[in-house]
């Protein structure tokens, strides 16, 4: 008897530990906050938080009964286990999301008392950051800060004694207290001293990888990445930006070739040829999106960048680390140039290199040149004349060629993409015995007008080849630009056959969309630049700008600016508001005013009530009586104190209203 | 508490009625009369933020920063938003009802909410009683009775009040400790069971004017129809036991005077519960009556208020148990 009702009671406690309202309130908060991860987890960890959500909701409504906590325990076994099955293990940035999400979804069904809803809630507010980890667009900043609204909302409601319902005011003073934590964000993000992370580990990278060129190419790789329209990096360039057919951004050069596929050489050769600059300097800052591989992009060539990298023989430029955040660095290029001039010929084997009797119609075909030819110079110019007069298309879908892609576009298809061309070539050249390599990057960019900067997006990205020649040192060749010269001109879009399978933003057309689209970018590029690429490096810029010395100088203006704000909103929050409303006696005071006035006796601006009514009065002897009666209430109704102040205000009304001009 | 020297707790309570002072009735909570400290939902609330900015700084994520930094701020701003929830608030304690010894006493405290803002989740304590949750709406009032259970006989001074709300969010506790000369009268508890009718020989030649209460008081008998229904002794047929007709003799018959001296034999304690059985049997009988007990004298009367202040005499009594 005890036992039952002992338990009827708790079921009670269960069932109205939240109005309903609240506690749907508090399902469909936690579930936006799991929503973005869905894509992300197995289907049964988002399938069994929904499940969970469901059946704590109709536990309130319904009655039903909560699991017990062996059943719970038992729950959390198995999700652990298939967590584990799933992922291979639990820790890491994915597995963690999991481990989070399902542990959220069965403490919704532990939810019994007060202090259970809170740590539902602070669990919640910890799986937002989860987010944040994958995603840190302008977008997920303003869901985030719409998750940590309603989140608050529901820590007020939640912790309110004594029940009742009040989840709008709950969410206007939610509001205003997320509107007064914003400055202090702010502050504290500004000057609070930033460690140089990572404090134990790296996210595993290879799971968030996002789109960018490879370390490698082979057909096909690079027409994959021109069907994104992401941003690959932005460019703000300190005077004109170069001509598009300038625009050739360095990236990965590939000397290795297997047969099919062009690779990074496994070590850099030890001697740097030499970089010589002719003429036309640029100076530009480059934001680059994270690829999280190790390349850094600059103008073709760089000669300066303000960033930790190395340079490879191939002048390749590198980060020591792998790009999983945005970067920004500035960097000098010279449009013109000579590299490697010093170089012999005879030293530059391993730019010669074909796998043994590989692409023999290809190897044939350069043997042939090479018997009309004189020289390297000679020999490019012949490759251009067969690329020009043989029926060779640019295309984005070229059919499959599984046996010798070289041999089979050269001679049977003719349909390539920039990296078969580029590939081709440099194999043509190789087996002309000039040393050849294949250089991957961008080729392109578009002027955003709304930000002044340069956009280059994956779209954009290409495939050259570098030819030395002998006393001039290597020199760059597209062969693409001899087959689509409008590719190189004017970017993708226009050198396509049939530009219907790229996506809006790789397609050049003026339209009010896409006007849009570039002013998002703008706005995009501001939040890049200003907030996310904020860092240890930038805090110390801004600390020297402020005259600030280093980290104890910082934390005391941050708990300084701090408190002064927090003071601000206490004055703002304590002092007793004075409301100005209406004034009824100034109101009386002006009909009596106006009442004379169409009488002819208007107020002098300067004339206060008693010169006024004294100058009516010797005027119109017959209204003294009243008007010095009105005078005095005014007065009255304005200097006495308060308590009396309603009755004279009454009194100097009725006499308004009573009072005429023409006599009685 | 209790492993707190005596002679710092004096301290503390010194302090305490010079930072809040004492006042008899009313009191307007000052920022001098708030305290604030961070609740345990706050600590946890610190250590969720402390992880979040831990993530940031290893995985290099200033979205992760932002989150850490504006959970901070909204924290920082709790804290004014809690104190502003009590900040100006005006208690009035008002007289409490008397009751009977092991009776629960209530003290009414009158909260006024002078702000247009509504004051939530409230919670009042007194102590060693249970805790009282309200909302005072905006430029409203609200009545609460905060419960003292089973006091003693006697005088009972009304015990430190705590007030404190978590609103909002539950990140920080802010409380006060308002403390009021109010005082509950506690009337003994009226003896149970078979009580002998006052005698009339209690009198021991002083009072002259007593009639003997034997005539006037004579007993009980059973209910028998017709009785005067006032004459019905409900007190005894609503423990269980069956309906009685309470005798007297005839009542205008000399005055009944219930005197201190009757009860001897009894310690202080019964002597006062019988007397208040006594009185409370007279006033259900509508039957005047008078009280004497050492240094008191309460002429014959009847009503609610000869009632109350025979009572009151008896919770007066000196020598209430420690």
């Amino acid at each position: 008897m005890f036992g039952l009702r002992h338990a009827s009671r708790h079921r009670d406690a269960v069932t109205q530990l939240l109005p309903h309202r609240t506690l749907a309130l508090l399902l469909l908060t936690l579930s936006a906050v799991a929503l973005p991860h869905v894509l992300r987890l197995p289907w049964w960890i988002s399938l069994g938080f929904v499940v969970c959500a469901a059946w704590r909701y109709l536990v309130a409504v319904r009655g039903l009964r909560l699991p017990t906590r062996g059943l719970l325990l038992l729950t959390t076994c198995v999700a652990m286990v298939g967590i584990f099955l799933t992922y291979g293990t639990l820790l890491g940035l994915d597995a963690g999301v999991a481990i989070l999400t399902a542990m959220l979804g069965l403490k919704l069904l532990e939810l019994r008392r007060r202090r259970d809803t809170n740590v539902t809630l602070y669990l919640g507010y910890f799986l937002i950051v989860t987010q944040l980890l994958y995603v840190q667009s302008l977008p997920m900043f303003a869901y985030m800060l719409l998750l940590v609204w309603a989140m608050t909302t529901l820590l007020i409601s939640a912790n309110r004694p004594g029940g009742g319902q009040a989840p709008l005011e709950h969410a206007r003073l939610a509001g205003t207290m997320l509107l007064q934590a914003i400055p202090i964000m702010l502050v504290v993000f500004l000057l609070f001293p930033r460690l140089p992370g990572p404090l134990w580990s790296m996210p595993d990278t290879d799971r968030t990888a996002t789109s960018g060129l490879s370390d490698s190419m082979e057909p096909g790789s690079i027409s994959d990445l021109s069907l994104s329209d992401a941003v690959a990096f932005r460019v703000e360039f300190d005077d004109t930006p170069p001509l598009p057919r300038e625009r050739y951004w360095r990236g990965p050069v590939l000397p290795e070739y297997d047969g099919r596929q062009w690779q990074q050489p496994k070590e850099s050769h030890p001697v740097l040829p030499v970089l010589e600059p002719l003429a036309g300097e640029i100076r530009y800052t480059v934001t680059l999106e994270p690829h999280n591989r190790r390349w850094l992009i600059a103008l073709d060539m760089p000669l300066q960048m303000d960033v930790s990298a190395r340079v490879n023989s191939e002048y390749h430029v590198s980060s020591d680390q792998r790009i999983s955040n945005r970067v920004r660095y500035s960097a000098v290029s010279a449009r013109n140039y000579r590299l490697g001039a010093e170089l012999h010929d005879d030293s530059l084997d391993r730019y010669r290199e074909l796998p043994e009797g590989s692409h023999p119609r290809a190897q044939a075909l350069a043997t042939d040149w090479l018997q009309q030819a004189d020289g390297a110079e000679d020999l490019i110019r012949i490759a251009l004349t067969h690329f020009r007069e043989q029926p060779f298309h640019y295309t984005l879908q070229p059919p499959l060629m599984p046996d010798d892609p070289v041999d089979e576009f050269l001679f049977e298809h003719r349909r390539g993409f920039c990296e078969h061309y580029a590939s081709a070539f440099t194999v043509l050249m190789r087996a002309a015995g000039v040393p050849a390599r294949v250089v991957t990057g961008y080729q392109g960019g578009e002027i955003n007008p709304s930000g002044g900067y340069m956009i280059v997006r994956q779209s954009d990205a290409h495939a050259w080849s570098e030819v030395f020649v002998e006393g001039d040192g290597w020199r760059r060749v597209d062969p693409t630009g001899w087959v689509a010269p409008e590719r190189i001109e004017s970017g993708l879009a226009d050198a396509l056959e049939d530009p219907a399978g790229l996506s809006l933003l790789s397609r050049r057309e003026a339209s009010w969309g896409r006007s849009l689209q570039l002013r998002w970018d703008a706005v995009n590029a501001a939040w890049d630049r200003w907030v996310l690429a904020y860092g240890p490096e930038l805090q110390a810029q801004l600390l020297q700008r402020f005259g600030l010395a280093g980290w104890r100088d910082a934390l005391l203006l941050m708990t300084g600016t701090v408190i002064v704000l927090l003071l601000l909103v206490a004055l703002v929050l304590f002092l007793p508001r004075h409301r100005r409303g209406p004034d009824p006696a100034a109101d009386a005071w002006e009909r009596f005013c106006r009442k004379l006035a169409r009488a002819g006796l208007q107020r002098a601006p300067h004339e206060g009530p008693k010169d006024y009514t004294e100058r009516v009065a010797a005027r119109r002897p017959d209204l003294a009586t009243a008007v010095r009666e009105v005078a005095n209430r005014y007065v009255a109704s304005r200097y006495q104190p308060p308590d009396t102040e309603s009755d004279h205000l009454r009194a100097l009304q009725r006499s308004v209203a009573a009072f005429r001009v023409d006599g009685r | 508490m209790s492993a707190v020297p005596s002679s710092a707790r004096r301290w503390a309570n010194r302090w305490l009625d010079h930072r809040l002072g004492v006042p008899d009735r009313e009191m307007r909570l000052s920022y001098r009369r708030i305290f604030i400290l961070p609740s345990r939902g706050g600590l946890l609330f610190a250590l969720m933020v402390f992880a979040i900015w831990l993530g940031a700084v290893n995985y290099i994520n200033n979205m992760a920063y932002l989150l850490a930094f504006l959970l901070t701020g909204l924290g920082g701003v709790s804290m004014i938003h809690s104190v502003r929830n009590l900040l100006g608030l005006e208690l009035v304690a008002e007289s409490p009802a008397p009751v009977f010894a092991g009776q629960t006493l209530h003290f009414p405290i009158r909260l006024t909410n002078p702000a247009s803002r509504t004051r939530y989740g409230l919670q009042l304590r007194l102590r060693g009683g249970d805790s009282v949750a309200t909302d005072v709406p905006g430029g409203g009032s609200v009545r609460v009775s905060l419960p003292v259970p089973g006091p003693d006989r006697g005088v009972r001074r009304m015990p430190v009040m705590r007030l404190h709300s978590v609103f909002p969010g539950g990140l920080f506790t802010s409380w006060s400790w308002p403390r009021f000369r109010r005082e509950g009268l506690v009337y003994p508890r009226a003896e149970d069971g078979r009580v002998p009718p006052p005698d009339g020989s209690g009198g021991d030649g002083e009072g002259h004017s007593a009639s003997t209460g034997e005539e006037d008081f004579a007993g009980l008998r059973r209910y028998q129809a017709g009785d005067p229904v006032r004459q019905l002794a409900w007190r005894s047929w609503a423990r269980g036991m069956e309906l009685q007709t309470k005798q007297f003799g005839r009542e205008d018959h000399g005055q009944l005077w219930l005197d201190w001296r009757q009860t001897r034999g009894l310690d202080t304690e019964r002597r006062l519960s019988r007397l208040c059985r006594w009185i409370l049997d007279c006033d259900d009988a509508g039957m005047p009556f008078g009280l004497r007990l050492p240094g008191v004298v309460l002429e014959p009367s009847s009503g609610p208020q000869h009632r109350h202040a025979c009572l009151a005499a008896l919770a007066r009594h000196p020598g209430g148990p420690a």
